[in-house]
C-alpha cells in the first residue's frame, strides 16, 4: 500500500504546530497502525527529520496509552479497538490519512501526537478508590455476596482503560464517560457504597475544574470507546450526583 | 454548591426545563388542534386560558421563566463547551458516531428562539395589548378568527412550517436526552425512545398541519 500521511507536528507544548505531509510506500496491510508509525519514524530518521512523538506502551489494547485521532475519529475507523489494535488493512492503497493528537483544553499537547492526560489521574485521585484498612484484618472481598448483574456491570465499568477517546471524540470534550465508569465501578459494589456520596461529588468537582466540557448526550463517546463503556454509566453517575447533592 | 454550579447540575436543570416545555407544547398543541374540529370549542378553551387568573398570573410567568432559563442555560453550556477544545481538529467526522440533531442543538435552538420572537410578536404582544394596555371589552368569540387571520399569509405559514421542522429536529434529540440527563437509562429506555421519537415527529408536524389546514380553508 502506498499512503499519504498528514501528521500533526508540534515541537513542544508552547510551540505552534502544523500538519506535515509524508509519503509512505509498500506499507503492509498486516501492520498495526503503530508499526506503520514506527516505519515512518525510521524513514524520517534516515532523512534527517525528527521522528514523530507518539504515546504507546503495551500495544495490546490494555494500557490506553496510544492516543491518536485518525481520519477524524479517536483510534481510527475501527470499533472497539485502540490505535495499537488498528490494522492497516482498514485503509486502502492510495489513501490520505490524517493523524492528530487527542484535542481538549484539559489534554494539552506535549509534543506532536503526545498529550498530557494527567487530568484523568487527578479526577481518579479525587475519589476513584475505596479506602481499605490493609493492616491484615481486611475482610475477604469474596465473603460479601454481590448480585451477579451488579458484579457484571461493575466489571464492565472497570474495563475502562482511561485512554481518553471519549474526551477526544466528544464535540464538547466532555469526560463524563470516563468519570462515570469510575464512579459506577464502585457505586455498584457494597465496598464502594460507604464513600459513594463524597466520591461522586469530589470526582465531578475535579472533572469540572480540569476544564472538560459538558455532556450533551450525543453518544459519540460510547461509539468510539475501545472498551464499549455504556452511556448507562453516565445516567448512573447523574443519579448518584443528584442523590449526593440532596444529601449535602 | 448550588445545582447550577456543576456541569451535571446544569444538565439536569436544562433537562427539567426542557421536559416542562414539552408539557407546555403538548397542552398548546391540544388546544390548537381543537381549532380544526370546532371553532366554538377552540374559542371557549382559548378564552378560559386567556382569562383564568391562575393561568395568566401564575402559570404564564412560570412558562416565560422556563423558556428564558432553557435558552440562557443552552447558551451558557454552548459557550463553555466551545472553550473546552481551543484548537479544533483538522479532520473531525462527527457524523460517524453521533446524529446531526445531537450535534446541532444550538442551531435548531436558535431557529426556535427566532420563531418564538415572531410568535410573541404575532400572538402574545397583541393579546397583552388587547387585555392590559387598551383594556378592550371581553370577547369570547375572537380567538378563532385571529388564529385563521394569522395563517392567511403563505410566507408566514412557510416560516411557521420551517420553524416546526427545526423544533422536531431539536426534540428528536432533546426529549430522549433529557431522561438520560436526569439519570433514567434502564430496560424501559428503548420504549421511551420510541415514544419520544413519535412525539417529536407527530406534535411539530401536527402544528404544521393545523397551520396548513387554516391556510387552505381560509379562502
Amino acid at each position: 500500500m502506498n499512503l499519504t500521511l498528514k501528521v500533526w507536528r508540534q515541537a513542544n507544548s508552547q510551540a505552534k504546530g502544523k500538519m506535515e505531509t509524508y509519503k509512505m510506500e509498500e506499507v503492509s496491510p498486516d501492520m498495526s497502525f503503530l508499526e506503520m508509525m514506527d516505519v515512518l519514524n525510521e524513514q524520517l530518521m534516515t532523512q534527517g527529520i525528527e521522528p514523530v512523538a507518539f504515546d504507546h506502551d503495551c500495544r495490546e489494547g490494555i494500557c490506553g496509552m496510544c492516543s491518536m485521532f485518525i481520519n477524524g475519529e479517536a483510534h481510527g475507523p475501527d470499533r472497539l479497538v485502540t490505535t495499537c489494535q488498528l490494522h492497516m488493512r482498514k485503509f486502502k492503497d492510495g489513501d490520505t490519512i490524517t493523524i492528530e493528537p487527542f484535542r481538549a483544553e484539559a489534554f494539552p499537547v506535549i509534543k506532536d501526537l503526545t498529550v498530557d492526560r494527567s487530568a484523568f489521574d487527578r479526577v481518579q485521585q479525587a475519589g476513584g478508590f475505596v479506602s481499605v484498612n490493609t493492616s491484615g484484618n481486611t475482610q475477604d472481598a469474596n465473603a460479601i455476596p454481590i448480585d451477579k448483574h451488579d458484579a457484571d456491570k461493575a466489571f464492565d465499568a472497570a474495563t475502562c482503560i482511561g485512554c481518553g477517546a471519549c474526551v477526544a471524540t466528544c464535540k464538547n470534550a466532555s469526560a463524563m464517560l470516563f468519570v462515570s465508569a469510575k464512579v459506577s465501578q464502585y457505586a455498584l459494589l457494597p465496598q464502594g457504597k460507604v464513600e459513594a456520596t463524597d466520591r461522586v461529588l469530589s470526582m465531578v468537582k475535579q472533572m469540572d475544574e480540569e476544564g472538560f466540557g459538558n455532556c450533551t448526550n450525543t453518544g459519540a463517546c460510547e461509539v468510539e470507546c475501545p472498551k464499549g463503556i455504556s452511556l448507562e454509566n453516565i445516567a448512573r453517575m447523574n443519579r448518584e450526583y443528584l442523590s449526593a447533592s440532596l444529601k449535602g | 454548591m448550588t445545582l447550577t454550579a456543576s456541569s451535571i447540575g446544569r444538565k439536569v436543570t436544562m433537562a427539567l426545563s426542557g421536559i416542562f416545555l414539552v408539557l407546555f407544547l403538548t397542552q398548546h398543541f391540544s388546544i390548537n388542534l381543537l381549532s380544526v374540529f370546532s371553532e366554538s370549542l377552540f374559542n371557549q378553551v382559548s378564552h378560559f386560558m386567556g382569562n383564568n387568573p391562575i393561568v395568566q398570573f401564575i402559570l404564564q410567568p412560570i412558562l416565560i421563566f422556563g423558556v428564558l432559563f432553557h435558552f440562557v442555560m443552552g447558551f451558557v453550556l454552548e459557550l463553555k463547551n466551545s472553550k473546552s477544545r481551543g484548537v479544533k481538529y483538522a479532520n473531525y467526522k462527527g457524523g460517524t458516531n453521533a446524529s446531526w440533531m445531537s450535534r446541532n442543538m444550538i442551531y435548531s435552538g436558535i431557529v426556535i428562539l427566532s420563531f418564538l420572537g415572531l410568535h410573541f410578536y404575532d400572538f402574545w404582544v397583541p393579546e397583552m395589548n388587547y387585555k392590559y394596555v387598551e383594556v378592550l371589552p371581553l370577547n369570547p368569540d375572537r380567538y378563532f378568527e385571529e388564529l385563521v387571520h394569522k395563517f392567511e399569509s403563505p410566507v408566514r405559514v412557510g416560516i411557521y412550517a420551517l420553524s416546526f421542522v427545526f423544533l422536531s429536529l431539536h426534540l428528536l434529540h432533546g426529549f430522549a436526552s433529557s431522561f438520560q440527563s436526569v439519570g433514567i437509562n434502564n430496560k424501559y429506555s428503548k420504549a421511551l425512545k420510541s415514544f419520544t421519537t413519535a412525539f417529536s415527529l407527530v406534535v411539530p408536524l401536527g402544528f404544521v398541519f393545523i397551520a396548513l389546514f387554516h391556510h387552505l380553508t381560509a379562502f
